[in-house]
């Protein structure tokens, strides 16, 4: 299978790969796919007034996963949270033109990013009160 | 050097030049066919197709009129099941198949399953070796074929194939052995090691694809099989059709070096192949060798690098061409059943890679892949969650995953 540009980019060239420390306030991990399944993605924001101002990321998986988690840290950042947590699959498969067996690690990506608002989101209730 | 480097010769193998040079004639002056008894076209052809033979059947110690000329590899693995179903049918309707086969034996053992056969898969142990004492207590009456490969094609490992033929005597059951994938890298007896049916591929060992056969037994007992295919009846009825002169011609030549150099050449792969391992082993930490360590063919070395997703290996690695039972890059989408078999998880599986060495490969190339590998999986590794996980002291299989 011959992979695009646009992925073939990103996996020589990873955006944001890294870590956050995860017990840190303003910081929210998503983390979602199973070894078994042969891919795991980490997802990771820093969030200032509802502001997404860092993203990393880490992940298990093809080099569409590896994509299309790199592309989405890229996305997220200067994004709110709720615009981040819009974002689509589909806009991934799209700028990275994966093919219809790959569009799961979109999925993943999507999953990844809404997890890790989610986290952020739990963080910050469990502080108010 | 020349890039990519091939490291996938379990998938098929160049051409060597001295085969090619053998075969060229009987694609232009000598075109007989060899199915023709009144002119000195067909004699010469038929002359040589049984010189082929002869050379065919001496690698694997037959006789010349025991190898059946097939189309390859597959097409020889369904002669022999569904050739034997189709005529000792009457005396049982129970085969007896490894678990590690081949997909040319697997899923022809479902077809039959599906026209009314019983099929047991048999269990192997972790390094990939066939549980011989469930094998004698899966034997029944009914029993009527047991097919075990010789050398596993994804991780190498050699079934102990004498003492298999040997059961197999003893409980009047015939023996298919697939050796597709080793025939020509160790030495094979089917005499010796009492064997019925034998499936042989000439691509795999630097002959030309298109052209493979099938060994069937001529006495003690002798094998009778429905064909497949009908026709005018060449190969004794078994198998009809013109024969394939070039390929045949190519597959004799392939079988007389292979034999020829197969002493020298074993150990040869095998030095390569202990090069690439201990320089992986020495400078990565969690990887592990599938397959058995000893009892294993010289040109396989399949190893899982954990916490690596074997496509992305491959796609790291772009200037070497291999292999992986990852599930993304298998026609079915499912990681390899035949790791999976082995019993250490499907991870195993999702994070191999299978290099395969030949004829043409160098201590040069073993060593720029090496280089190439380590900092692959180097590099893949920072970007991988669950390595730092590992590295964390975290058990991967007590974590509870958010499946897709």
């Amino acid at each position: 299978m011959a992979y695009s540009d646009k992925v073939l980019d990103h996996f020589n060239h990873p955006r944001n790969l890294g870590s956050f420390d995860k017990s840190e306030k303003n910081v929210g991990t998503g983390i979602v796919g199973a070894p078994e399944c042969g891919d795991v993605m980490k997802l990771q924001i820093k969030v200032e007034n509802d502001v997404i101002v860092d993203a990393r990321f880490k992940t298990f998986g093809c080099g569409s996963a590896i994509a299309s988690s790199s592309l989405a840290t890229e996305w997220m950042k200067g994004k709110t949270i709720n615009e981040a947590f819009q974002i689509k699959n589909t806009e991934i498969v799209k700028e990275l033109s994966l093919p219809p067996v790959k569009i799961h690690c979109s999925v993943l990506a999507e999953d990844a990013i809404k997890a890790a608002v989610e986290d952020y989101r739990k963080k910050k209730a469990s502080v108010a009160f | 050097m020349k890039f990519p480097i091939f490291l996938d010769n379990m998938s098929t193998t160049r051409v060597d030049p001295r085969v090619l040079e053998e075969m060229l004639p009987y694609f232009s002056e000598e075109f007989g066919n060899a199915a023709s008894r009144n002119h000195p076209y067909g004699w010469k052809a038929e002359q040589k197709v049984d010189e082929s033979r002869s050379r065919i059947a001496r690698l694997i110690h037959c006789g010349p009129k025991e190898i059946v000329f097939t189309s390859g590899g597959t097409e020889s693995c369904n002669l022999a099941i569904k050739g034997v179903c189709e005529i000792y049918r009457e005396k049982g309707d129970h085969l007896i198949v490894g678990t590690t086969e081949h997909r040319a034996v697997i899923d022809v053992a479902r077809r039959m399953e599906r026209s009314g056969f019983r099929v047991t898969y048999l269990p192997v142990d972790k390094t990939g070796i066939a549980d011989l004492e469930a094998l004698k207590k899966e034997i029944t009456d009914k029993t009527i074929l047991i097919a075990l490969m010789y050398g596993n094609h994804e991780i190498g490992t050699i079934h102990p194939v004498a003492e298999i033929g040997k059961i197999a005597k003893e409980r009047g059951v015939l023996y298919f052995c697939d050796a597709a994938a080793s025939q020509g890298f160790v030495p094979m007896d089917v005499e010796a090691m009492g064997i019925d049916l034998l499936a042989l591929s000439a691509h795999k060992i630097y002959g030309p694809k298109g052209i493979g056969a099938l060994y069937v037994r001529k006495k003690n007992p002798r094998v009778r099989l429905a064909p497949i295919i009908d026709g005018g009846g060449a190969e004794r009825g078994m198998r009809s059709g013109t024969l394939n002169v070039p390929a045949i011609v190519g597959f004799g030549k392939a079988c007389e070096l292979a034999q020829a150099e197969m002493e020298t050449e074993r150990e040869r792969l095998w030095k390569l192949n202990e090069k690439l391992k201990k320089a992986i082993e020495s400078s990565l930490d969690y990887v592990h060798l599938n397959g058995h360590p000893t009892q294993r063919l010289p040109n396989i070395l399949n190893m899982s690098l954990e916490f690596v997703e074997g496509e992305s290996i491959l796609m790291g690695i772009n200037d070497i061409a291999v292999s992986s039972g990852s599930a993304c890059t298998t026609a079915t989408l499912e990681p390899s059943y035949v790791l999976i078999a082995l019993g250490a998880g499907v991870e195993l599986a999702h994070t191999s890679i299978r290099f395969s060495f030949g004829r043409f490969n160098t201590e040069e190339e073993i060593d720029f892949t090496a280089k190439r590998v380590i900092e692959t999986i180097t590099r893949l590794r920072e970007m991988s969650p669950l390595y730092d996980m590992a590295k964390e002291g975290i058990d991967l299989k007590n974590v509870t995953w958010k499946k897709e």
